[in-house]
């Protein structure tokens, strides 16, 4: 607990930093997977290729990412960028099916109602597809929430600092209060960020709370 | 770009294959790491997960417990199991941490897999005078096994990519070679070990993706109401 009170500054500051390097990722994760699921949806002969190669980005370890990234992109491998890319990357592999999934759920007869009623295919798009497939990507989006707040601390081997910094300084100094702070906040971070996205979800959908529950449950 | 040359260099000398710490006594480790967790892990989470998706009791703590645990940051909690267990025994640290890891993906699967069975199978199954055990294993675990292997599939994939990490405390795998050459900027030797992990990674989701398709039973298979892979995805 000693440890704890001598270090509030440090850990506030910390904590800050985590959040920032987790929420550019989650934006703009959300934002590149958002066209590239419906790519996906819309066009069945691209739908494999695009979720394959999604997938093999799935699997490379977020280490080997972080090396294999700053000689492709020609940035340091201690930027932030350099985490913050990886991350995308990570975001788009776990979401662009999700968001494929979810226009595929909607009833052709909604879209078929749309068209009749003199909609065009953008005002389709943004007044009714993606009003009805928000609840399934809100559930997709906390996913990537989660999981980007827990891998951000991995950073810290490649000398990005986040959270993931009490970890390694706990464990060279041997304070296990300060990994357990670390371990803590990262929870907390990630519980703040889940929160906000369900209380967004609620702000623009607020029709959907039932259905957000129902599939998220079904998610996790 | 010549960083890659490099690399390859490093990943084709033969120098790396020789010895204490080569390439491919660091890939064995790494294999032998994942194994250990995906046995440990399997042995706790599959049956557990039988047994939740069977009696539906503990349902809703189940998804709870596994949404809340991908929050959990796996590379601090090693190193705290670490210097509680002491850095002598860190190798078990390793494989509480990366058990701990395993778990969610492996319960999800499990559970879900007896889960989704259409009631009305069970109870035809009954009808015809099977027995519970005759039940468990000759329809719900054959029907249960295509997302109980997804769910290994998804562990594996997890523990591979952490697995990378546990070299932090001067143990083994394709990490080591990484989190080594970090600080001395040996670019070569950590973009060959990354490529290194890639490799094995793909190379195992293959096999876990080949089995999902392999256990998939004939009837499922022909019936093809459902893309098995589709619903495993969604769950992550």
């Amino acid at each position: 607990m000693g440890w704890v009170l001598d270090n509030l500054g440090l850990i506030g500051e910390l904590t800050l930093t985590h959040m920032g390097l987790s929420l550019i990722p989650v934006i703009l994760g959300a934002l590149l997977s958002i066209p590239l699921g419906w790519l996906a949806h819309r066009y069945p002969p691209a739908r494999g290729s695009i979720l394959s190669v999604v997938g093999i980005f799935y699997t490379i370890p977020s280490l080997a990412l972080f090396v294999l990234l700053p000689p492709l992109f020609g940035f340091s491998i201690l930027s932030e960028l350099n985490v913050i890319v990886a991350l995308v990357i990570y975001a788009i592999a776990i979401m662009v099916r999700s968001v494929s999934d979810a226009f595929s759920s909607i009833d052709p007869g909604a879209l078929r109602a749309a068209t009749a009623l003199g909609y065009g295919p953008w005002q389709r798009f943004f007044h009714v597809e993606l009003p009805l497939a928000g609840p399934v990507l809100l559930a997709g989006l906390r996913v990537v929430s989660v999981s980007t707040v827990s891998l951000v601390t991995v950073g810290v081997l490649v000398g990005v600092k986040s959270l993931g910094y009490f970890f390694t300084d706990g464990f060279q100094r041997r304070i296990e209060s300060e990994i357990l702070t670390g371990i803590v906040m990262t929870l907390v971070v990630a519980l703040i960020f889940d929160l906000a996205l369900l209380a967004l979800g609620r702000a623009v959908m607020p029709w959907s709370l039932l259905a957000a529950k129902r599939l998220n449950q079904e998610v996790s | 770009m010549e960083v890659f040359a490099d690399a390859w260099q490093w990943l084709v000398d033969p120098q790396n294959y020789v010895g204490e710490g080569s390439l491919l006594q660091r890939s064995l480790e790494h294999v032998g790491y994942t194994l250990w967790v995906m046995a440990v892990g399997s042995a706790i989470a599959i049956p557990l997960g039988f047994y939740i998706g069977h009696t539906g009791r503990g349902r809703g703590w189940t998804v709870g417990i596994t949404g809340a645990a991908r929050a959990l940051p796996t590379f601090g909690l090693f190193l705290y199991l670490v210097l509680v267990i002491g850095v002598e025994r860190r190798e078990i640290a390793a494989v509480i941490a990366l058990v701990l890891l395993a778990i969610p993906p492996l319960l999800a699967g499990a559970y879900s897999g007896v889960d989704q069975i259409d009631r009305r199978v069970l109870d035809a199954a009954r009808a015809q005078g099977m027995t519970g055990w005759q039940l468990l294993f000759r329809v719900e675990l054959p029907l249960a096994l295509p997302l109980v292997v997804g769910g290994i599939r998804n562990a594996v994939l997890q523990v591979v990519a952490t697995v990378t990490l546990i070299a932090y405390v001067g143990l083994g795998g394709l990490g080591y070679d990484i989190i080594q050459g970090i600080p001395l900027r040996r670019f070569d030797q950590m973009i060959g070990s990354a490529f290194a992990i890639v490799v094995i990674a793909l190379l195992l989701d293959a096999v876990f993706a080949a089995l999902t398709r392999i256990v998939t039973p004939e009837g499922v298979r022909r019936a093809g109401g459902e893309d098995i892979r589709a619903r495993e995805n969604s769950r992550r």
